[in-house]
C-alpha cells in the first residue's frame, strides 16, 4: 500500500507523463502512440487526488464516475477493484480512457488544475481499465431473470452498445444490428489503430457476446429490414436507434469530385476497417501518399486523425487546412500536440476554395484563400472572413475534406413517425430519450450531431433505464414537443 | 456466410450465381444491388441483383470477371460461401407505365438491366429490348430477355449474331422507323452509356442510366460514390444507381472509376501469380 501523504505532499507532485512512442518513430507505424501509465507512474498519479470533500471533477463527467473513489482505490493497489468501480458509470472504460476529451471535462474541473496541473484522470481510468482487460476478467454475471422480451438495438457504435450492455443485464432478450460487416461504429472504422487499438473493441464486443448480446452484421436496417418489421414481424418490443452522424459534409466547391479528394469517412475507412495500409495484403487500396503532398481540411478529431494517417501512409508533407485559428479548433489539445511533434504542418486561417485538376481528373492543387477573424457568430466563436486578394495556390496531390458528419436518412425516409429536426437528427424527449414513434428510442450522435464517445456511451445507458421502465412500469407515449 | 446454392458460366468470364440470402430476396425491388465481400482480406465490391426467388430464399448475380475480387468470385462454385452479403441497397429503378421503353444492356450490364426490363413489362410497357456483346460467344440472357420483351434485338460488334454494330446504331435506326420511344433505359460500359445518351438527347426522350462508380460502404456514409449529376453531387449507393443519362458528368465517373487502376493490376497480378502456385503445387502432388 502506497504512504499517506499530507495534501501539501501531494501538491508537489507533478504530473505524470504518459509514456509515449517516440514522435519520428511513430510517425511511420500504426502501432499505439501512448503506452499507458506503468504500476509506479499511476500510484504517483493517484496520490495527487487530494480526495475533495465534493469532488468538482465528477460534475466534469458526463457520466459522474465517482472519480475520487476509484483514485483511492490505485493509491491502495486494488486496481480491479477500480475498474469495477468505474465501471458502475462507465461501460466501456478502455476506451474513455484513451479517446474522452478529459482536458474540457472531468480534469478541467479538477482542483488540483487551479494552481497546478490537473489529476490525470482519463489515463488513470485507462491504466486500470488496460489491467482488468490484461487479467482477462470476464463480465460479471446477469444475474436477473429473463424478461421473456426482445429489444432491437440499431447500431454498434458506443450508444449502440452501451445500451445493449444495460439490457442483457437487465435480463432482456438484446440483438444488436449493424450495416458494417463489423462492430464498433466510428470506434473501428473511424478512429484510428495508433489511437485506440481495435483489439481493445473486439474485448468489449466478445464480452457482450458472452453475456448473450446477438449481433447480427450486414444488416442495414430501413433496407435489408425496417424498424416497422422488427417490430411488427420479428417481436421486438422496443428499438433503440443509435446510427451515429455518418453522412460526409464536403465543402461545395468547383472540383471537389476531382480524383484524390476524399471524405475524411471514406478516408479513414478505407484505412482502418478495409486495412488499405496493408494493401495488397488486403484488398482495398488507397491512394499512396509516399512522396506526396496531403492536405486535410477541418479542424476536429477527425480531421487530426486523418492526416497523422497521411502521414503514416509516407505522406512527404501533411497539412491541416483550417479557416479559424489554433485556439478555435475543436480537436483534443493532445491531438493537436501530438500531431505538431509528428511533423504535420497546421496551415490556419486557410480556407480551401477550389479543388485544380489535370486532364485526367487528378488533383494537382487546392487554391485557398487566407482569413482572418471578426465578430463571434451563433457557436459563440470569432467568425472568419476571407481577406481579399490573398489566394493561392497549394501543391497537393490528395485532399481530405474533415468538415464534419450529417445524418443518414435511411431510418428516417423508411420511418417517416420518427421525426427529425432541420439538421436531421432525431428528436427525442430529453430524460426519456423517446422519439416520435411508440416504442422507439434514440441516442447518441443521431440525436447530438456529432459528439463524443462519452456522451454517446452515456446516451444508451440512460435509453436502457427509459426502455426498461416503458416495457415493465409506465407504457404511456407522451407526445414530444 | 451466405451459401453459393448455383454457380455456372454464362459466357466466357461472365459467371452466374444463385446463393441464399432469404432476408435479401423477399425486399429486394428491380434496380437494386447488394454489396459483397469474398474473405476477411477482401474489399466490398456491389453487384446487381439479377434475380430473386423469395420461396426459396435466393437471390441471383450476374459477375463478370474483370479484375481481382470478380474473379476470385468466380472461382466459387456451388457449396463454397461468401462472407457478407449486404442489401438490398440502393434506390429501386423507377417504374412507370411509360409507353414504349427500350432497356439497353452492354456486356455484363444486360445483366443489370434484366431485372428492369421484366419490371417494365410487369408495369405493362411495350418493352423493346436491346442486347449488345462484342461477338456471339459473350451474348448473356438471350432467353431471358426474349421472354420478357415485345421486341428483342441482339448486336455484336463484330457481327458474328445479330444486328451487326453497336447498341447505339440499333437505337438509332428504331427512332429513325419512326417508333415513338418513350423511355429508355441504358446500362453497360461507360462509353456506352454516353453514346446512348447522345443518340436520344435531340429527340428529347427520356433516358436513365445506371451509374458504376467505386463504392465501399453502399450505405451514404463513406462518399467515395459520389456522382456528378447536373453539376451537382449524389452519392450513388443511395441517391442513385440510376439517373437522368442526360445529366450525367461521364467523364467525371470515368476518371473517378479509374483512380485505382495501377493497384487493381497488381492485385490482380498478385492473384493470378498464387492461383498459377496452388495450380503448379495441385499438379506436382498428382505427378507424386
Ligand atoms: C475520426 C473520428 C474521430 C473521433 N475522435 C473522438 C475522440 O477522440 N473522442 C471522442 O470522444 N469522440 C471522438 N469522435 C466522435 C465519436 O466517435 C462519436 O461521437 C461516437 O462514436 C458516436 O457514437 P454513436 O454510437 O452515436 O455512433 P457511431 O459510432 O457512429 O455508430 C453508429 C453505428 O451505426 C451503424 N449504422 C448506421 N446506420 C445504420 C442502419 N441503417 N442500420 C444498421 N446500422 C447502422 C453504423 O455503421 C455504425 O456502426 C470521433 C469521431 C470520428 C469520426
Ligand atoms: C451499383 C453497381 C452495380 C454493379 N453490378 C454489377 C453486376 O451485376 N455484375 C458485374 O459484373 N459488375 C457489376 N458492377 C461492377 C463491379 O462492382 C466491378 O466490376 C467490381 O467492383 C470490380 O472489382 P475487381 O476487383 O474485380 O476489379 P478491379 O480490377 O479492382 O476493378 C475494375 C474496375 O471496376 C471498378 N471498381 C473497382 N472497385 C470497385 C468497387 N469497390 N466498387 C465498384 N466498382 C469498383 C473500377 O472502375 C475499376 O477500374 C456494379 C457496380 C455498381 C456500382
Ligand atoms: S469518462 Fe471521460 S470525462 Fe468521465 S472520468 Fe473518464 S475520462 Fe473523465
Ligand atoms: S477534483 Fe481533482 S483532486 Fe479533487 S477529487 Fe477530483 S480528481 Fe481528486
Ligand atoms: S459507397 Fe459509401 S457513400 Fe456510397
Amino acid at each position: 500500500m502506497a504512504e499517506m501523504l499530507s495534501p501539501k505532499e501531494r501538491m508537489k507532485i507533478q504530473r505524470q507523463p504518459m509514456p509515449e512512442q517516440p514522435p519520428l518513430e511513430r510517425c511511420h507505424n500504426f502501432e499505439e502512440v501512448n503506452y499507458g501509465f506503468t504500476k509506479e507512474l499511476a500510484i504517483t498519479e493517484a496520490q495527487r487526488c487530494l480526495q475533495c470533500k465534493t469532488p468538482t471533477c465528477i460534475d466534469g463527467c458526463p457520466v459522474n464516475i465517482k472519480i475520487d473513489e476509484f483514485i483511492q482505490l490505485i493509491v491502495d493497489e486494488d486496481f480491479l477493484g477500480a475498474a469495477k468501480k468505474i465501471k458502475e458509470d462507465n461501460a466501456l472504460p478502455a476506451i474513455c480512457g484513451r479517446v474522452c476529451p478529459q482536458e474540457e471535462q472531468c480534469e478541467a474541473k479538477c482542483i488540483v488544475g487551479k494552481k497546478n496541473e490537473p489529476v490525470a484522470i482519463g489515463r488513470l481510468e485507462r491504466f486500470v481499465a488496460d489491467i482488468e482487460m490484461a487479467e482477462g476478467v470476464p463480465p460479471a454475471p446477469v444475474t436477473a431473470a429473463k424478461k421473456g422480451k426482445k429489444v432491437a438495438i440499431v447500431g454498434s457504435g458506443p450508444a449502440g452498445l452501451s445500451c445493449a450492455g444495460d439490457l442483457i443485464y437487465m435480463g432482456y432478450d438484446v440483438t444488436v444490428f449493424e450495416a458494417l460487416h463489423e462492430l464498433g461504429g466510428v470506434l473501428v472504422y473511424g478512429i484510428p489503430e495508433f489511437r485506440l487499438p481495435k483489439e481493445i473493441v473486439r474485448k468489449e464486443i466478445a464480452n457482450l457476446e458472452k453475456l448473450g448480446v446477438k449481433f447480427e452484421r450486414d444488416a442495414v436496417i430501413g433496407r435489408t429490414t425496417t424498424i416497422d418489421e422488427l417490430m411488427q414481424e420479428d417481436g421486438f418490443e422496443a428499438v433503440f436507434v443509435g446510427v451515429g452522424a455518418g453522412l460526409p459534409w464536403f465543402m461545395n466547391i468547383p472540383g471537389e469530385n476531382l480524383v484524390g479528394v476524399y471524405s475524411a469517412n471514406e478516408w479513414l475507412t478505407r484505412v482502418n476497417l478495409m486495412k488499405a495500409y496493408k494493401f495488397p495484403e488486403f484488398d482495398s487500396p488507397v491512394l499512396d501518399c509516399r512522396g506526396k503532398n496531403v492536405a486535410v481540411i477541418g479542424g476536429g478529431n477527425t480531421a487530426m486523425d486523418a492526416v497523422r494517417t497521411a502521414l503514416r501512409l509516407g505522406a512527404e508533407n501533411a497539412y491541416i487546412v483550417y479557416r479559424r485559428s489554433e485556439k478555435e479548433m475543436p480537436a483534443r489539445i493532445e491531438e493537436v500536440h501530438h500531431a505538431k511533434d509528428e511533423g504535420v504542418q497546421f496551415m490556419i486561417l486557410t480556407n480551401p476554395i477550389e479543388m485544380i485538376g489535370d486532364d485526367d481528373g487528378r488533383l494537382t492543387g487546392m487554391k485557398c484563400i487566407k482569413m482572418e477573424l471578426g465578430e463571434p457568430d451563433d457557436s459563440g466563436r470569432r467568425r472568419p472572413v476571407a481577406i481579399e486578394g490573398s489566394e493561392f495556390v497549394l501543391d497537393v496531390d490528395i485532399a481530405v475534406v474533415a468538415i464534419g458528419n450529417g445524418s443518414n436518412p435511411l431510418i428516417q425516409q423508411t420511418t417517416p413517425e420518427i421525426d427529425v429536426n432541420r439538421r436531421g437528427n432525431i428528436v427525442v424527449d430529453g430524460n426519456s430519450m423517446r422519439t416520435t414513434k411508440r416504442g422507439v428510442f434514440a441516442g447518441g450522435d443521431i440525436v447530438t450531431g456529432g459528439a463524443t464517445v462519452i456522451l454517446a456511451m452515456g446516451a444508451g445507458r440512460n435509453a436502457a433505464k427509459a426502455i426498461d421502465e416503458y416495457l415493465t412500469e409506465n407504457s404511456d407515449w407522451p407526445e414530444i414537443h | 456466410m451466405y451459401k453459393i446454392v448455383e454457380a455456372a458460366f454464362l459466357a466466357q468470364d461472365i459467371k452466374k450465381f444463385v446463393i441464399e440470402a432469404p432476408k435479401i430476396a423477399v425486399k429486394r425491388k428491380a434496380g437494386q444491388f447488394v454489396i459483397v465481400r469474398i474473405d476477411e482480406r477482401g474489399e466490398r465490391i456491389p453487384l446487381t441483383i439479377a434475380d430473386s426467388d423469395t420461396g426459396k430464399g435466393t437471390i441471383t448475380i450476374i459477375v463478370q470477371g474483370v479484375g481481382k475480387t470478380t474473379k476470385q468470385l468466380n472461382s466459387l462454385e456451388s457449396g463454397d460461401a461468401i462472407l457478407d452479403v449486404v442489401g438490398p441497397l440502393g434506390m429501386a429503378s423507377h417504374i412507370g407505365n411509360f409507353g414504349t421503353t427500350v432497356s439497353i444492356g452492354g456486356g455484363v450490364g444486360t445483366a443489370i438491366a434484366y431485372p428492369t426490363a421484366v419490371a417494365l413489362k410487369e408495369a405493362g410497357n411495350y418493352v423493346i429490348t436491346i442486347n449488345g456483346a462484342r461477338s456471339r460467344d459473350l451474348v448473356i440472357l438471350e432467353d431471358e430477355m426474349k421472354a420478357c420483351s415485345d421486341e428483342a434485338y441482339i448486336t455484336t460488334d463484330d457481327g458474328s449474331y445479330g444486328f451487326h454494330g453497336f447498341v447505339t446504331q440499333k437505337l438509332q435506326e428504331l427512332i429513325d422507323e419512326g417508333k415513338k420511344l418513350d423511355f429508355v433505359l441504358a446500362i453497360g460500359p461507360i462509353p456506352m452509356m454516353k453514346a446512348v445518351a447522345e443518340v436520344t438527347r435531340p429527340y428529347g426522350i427520356k433516358t436513365v442510366v445506371s451509374l458504376n462508380p467505386i463504392m465501399i460502404d453502399g450505405t451514404g456514409m463513406c462518399g467515395g460514390c459520389r456522382v456528378t449529376v447536373d453539376n451537382e453531387t449524389k452519392f450513388a449507393c443511395v441517391d442513385g444507381p440510376e439517373f437522368d443519362a442526360h445529366l450525367v458528368d461521364f467523364k467525371n465517373l470515368m476518371d473517378r472509376n479509374r483512380m485505382y487502376q495501377e493497384y487493381e493490376k497488381k492485385a490482380l497480378e498478385k492473384f493470378e501469380h498464387e492461383c498459377n502456385i496452388t495450380k503448379q503445387a495441385i499438379e506436382l502432388e498428382k505427378s507424386n
